[in-house]
């Protein structure tokens, strides 16, 4: 099981905990919502919660709860430009599909 | 694939939350919601796991009614105040055939519409329907674990303006925000995707519970026109499970006397159902007094009886064939719509009909349902760009009044909407700073040919010589048909607005002769389109030629060629009243050229006065400036 990142979200990552001023660092998890079945939890994380998975990679921290696991593992973290807009993405190689706007998804 | 930003512990956005749209398929005897999970069209079930809901609603005094199957239940004991088939009275008057043999208890208003008198007090069918669509709205909600956005509710292809009306006022009833009404046929199609094969023509064969409707549709680059609508309104698939009830009560014989009829009819149900997918049917009546009567029912028996009452859909089908001027072979796809048409011997018979095999791999319950779904989805933005679908149009141009009384088409007809185009206007006279919009539809090219729909006025447009102010004016046209239109001056951002329905109040036989119309005179329209566009340049001419005048009077002009222009201007002014454009272009032209001379002098001696007493650096350097 393992959840990485490239350096460039790392670096990203680590800009936004340092100009948030706290934070263990980022959690990646799943729940069920949204027109394709599961939507993404991208959140920073200020408190470590039972069953929490931690991954150090780059630096940065990656906290997934052991449900989301299974269907994030192999996950890799991105960040990138696309036109207009930054931000960062998921490449999950679960997803089997995914709505138009990539949103939500199911494994 | 979306890109994300890492949100606060607790607050990741939910996706699309307020895009949770369904489409409502309001029937007259069963009702279904679905929706669209991974880009496939699902039916919503109650908690038992049931997914049609019998469109009955019961009403008990001091209590909610009752909607579904406990309702259905109630239908015999307590017919006046349980109400099945509302749909059938939806929109009508209360002196409608229709409504006057319900066989409900109607109070009199004067109104005009009809309203039910219940045990639990007096309603009028827009409000029975909005308990069914409550329902559903609930379903969904609890199904989608959100609050319901929007949803599009499919009505019959012949449902008038008031029947649409009442369906959308249920809706609102219910808090459900109707994103479209969609007509059932075209509902079907969609469920297929016939809306993203070729164009041709589509036939929906639609053998509900209680009535038979056919429509014949054309597929038009990815939009449905209805042609024609025919059918049989006391018609269903409850008339065959009628006959097979019928039939078995005969076999049974004497003894079957204490055997209801709703339970034959129940019998002879499940015997249908069993024969679209097995080649013969058995059949257990309890008789009462613990004896029982089994027997069997084999497929061709099945076909004998209902043969006479498939073989009366076909005459509907032939008539909306003959209205649409069309041949069984210019048919491209047959949708089946319908319990009752899993029936091997419909399909049968459809197929012999139209000389070709039918549609029947999408569900017949629910197809109408998930083509409302797909269409939901679409419209709430929930589908890729570019599979949005296009399915209405615009009947009748809309344009703007230009000067000379002319029309400028901004959105054509047939423009599928929602739509929204624009362009530039500008000032006409120096100084100019209100313009007065006129919105018009039709298909005329002058004012009064067509037909006014709204007025209102740009003001505060700052002052300007004629031709220098832009102003954008923007036509949109949303999924509803709503026109908004907005003109804003480009330079200053001075805004007005108005919203008009465009089809309120116009029938199909009015539009269809305000198009007529326009074909047969647009021969006259094109002669007088030009004369006006000559008379407005005409007018302008000497609206510039007298303000110059009137400024610098003979300064820069001979008497001999001062009395020149003038009677050019007096023959351009006397062409103005014969209404031919070409001697009005012709005196125009002859006035143009006459003054020609007049107005390069005037121009030297406008830059000399600008330029004189200043060295010619600071000329430069202004230019340069600039």
């Amino acid at each position: 099981m393992t959840i990485s990142l490239t350096e460039a979200a790392a670096n990203r990552v680590q800009t936004y905990l340092e100009k948030r001023g706290k934070g263990l660092g980022i959690r990646l998890g799943v729940r069920s919502s949204g027109c394709s079945g599961m939507a993404y939890v991208f959140e920073f994380v200020d408190e470590l919660e039972e069953g929490d998975v931690v991954f150090d990679d780059h630096g940065v921290r990656l906290i997934v709860d052991a449900k989301s696991l299974l269907y994030l593992d192999g996950t890799e973290l991105d960040f990138c430009k696309e036109g207009l807009n930054e931000g960062f993405k998921f490449n999950n190689p679960n997803v089997s599909e995914q709505c138009g706007c990539g949103e939500s998804f199911t494994v | 694939m979306a890109l994300f930003e890492i949100a606060e512990p607790g607050q990741s956005p939910v996706p699309h939350q307020q895009q949770s749209a369904v489409g409502i398929d309001l029937g007259t005897t069963n009702s279904l919601v679905a929706y669209l999970q991974d880009g496939k069209p699902r039916a919503m079930a109650d908690e038992q796991g049931r997914e049609l809901l019998p469109s009955v609603v019961s009403f008990t005094a001091g209590k909610q009614p009752q909607v579904g199957y406990a309702a259905l239940a109630k239908a015999a004991d307590d017919p006046h105040n349980t109400i099945v088939s509302i749909k059938r009275l939806m929109g009508r008057s209360t002196l409608d055939h229709s409504v006057k043999t319900s066989g409900y208890q109607l109070v009199d208003e004067d109104s005009g519409v009809p309203r039910i008198r219940t045990a639990a007090g007096d309603f009028t069918p827009a409000q029975i329907s909005a308990e069914i669509l409550s329902v559903l709205k609930k379903r969904a909600e609890k199904t989608l674990d959100a609050e319901l956005m929007g949803a599009v509710v499919t009505v019959p292809a012949y449902f008038d303006d008031a029947q649409r009306q009442a369906t959308k006022d249920a809706a609102r009833f219910a808090g459900v925000h109707i994103l479209r009404l969609l007509n059932e046929p075209t509902a079907a199609a969609i469920a297929y995707g016939l809306d993203q094969g070729e164009d041709g023509i589509v036939a929906v064969y639609d053998l509900g519970g209680g009535t038979f409707d056919i429509s014949i549709l054309r597929l038009n680059k990815g939009v449905f026109e209805v042609l024609s609508t025919a059918g049989d309104s006391a018609l269903g698939g409850d008339d065959l499970d009628s006959v097979v009830a019928e039939w078995l009560l005969q076999q049974a014989g004497e003894e079957a006397q204490s055997v209801s009829r709703r339970q034959a009819m129940r019998l002879a149900n499940s015997a249908k159902h069993t024969l679209s997918h097995s080649p013969e049917a058995v059949l257990t009546l309890p008789l009462g007094s613990g004896k029982t009567w089994k027997g069997t029912l084999n497929r061709e028996q099945f076909n004998t009886l209902v043969d006479p009452l498939i073989s009366r859909t076909l005459t509907p089908c032939r008539r909306a064939l003959r209205d649409a001027g069309l041949l069984p072979a210019d048919v491209k796809a047959i949708v089946m719509v319908g319990g009752s048409t899993r029936s091997s011997h419909v399909q049968t018979c459809v197929s012999d009909f139209f000389g070709q095999d039918v549609l029947t791999g999408v569900d017949p319950d629910k197809v109408v349902a998930y083509g409302a779904a797909i269409q939901a989805a679409a419209l709430s933005g929930n589908h890729a760009a570019g599979d949005m679908l296009l399915l209405d149009v615009a009947p009748l141009s809309l344009g703007i009044e230009t000067m000379g009384g002319l029309v400028e088409k901004i959105i054509p007809r047939n423009s599928t909407i929602p739509v929204a185009r624009a362009q530039e206007f500008t000032t006409y006279q120096d100084g100019q700073t209100a313009m007065s919009l006129h919105v018009v539809q039709g298909e005329r090219d002058t004012v009064e040919g067509c037909r006014s729909l709204a007025r209102f006025n740009l003001t505060g447009i700052p002052p300007m010589v004629a031709g220098a102010a832009r102003i954008q004016v923007l036509f949109q046209v949303d999924a509803d048909g709503l026109l908004t239109v907005t003109a804003t001056e480009k330079t200053s951002g001075v805004q007005a607005g108005i919203d008009v329905k465009p089809s309120y109040g116009l029938t199909e036989n009015e539009i269809e002769g305000m198009l007529r119309e326009s074909i047969a005179r647009s021969q006259e329209d094109l002669e007088e389109r030009q004369f006006r566009e000559q008379k407005v340049e005409a007018e302008r001419v000497i609206l510039a030629l007298d303000s110059a005048l009137s400024r610098d009077g003979t300064e820069f002009l001979t008497r001999e060629e001062q009395s020149t222009l003038l009677s050019k201007r007096q023959d351009l002014l006397d062409s103005l009243q014969k209404g031919d454009s070409r001697t009005l272009k012709i005196a125009r032209d002859e006035l143009e050229k006459a003054s020609e001379s007049y107005v390069a002098r005037r121009m030297d001696a406008s830059v000399q006065k600008m330029i004189a007493g200043r060295r010619v650096d600071d000329v430069e350097k202004q230019t340069n400036e600039k």
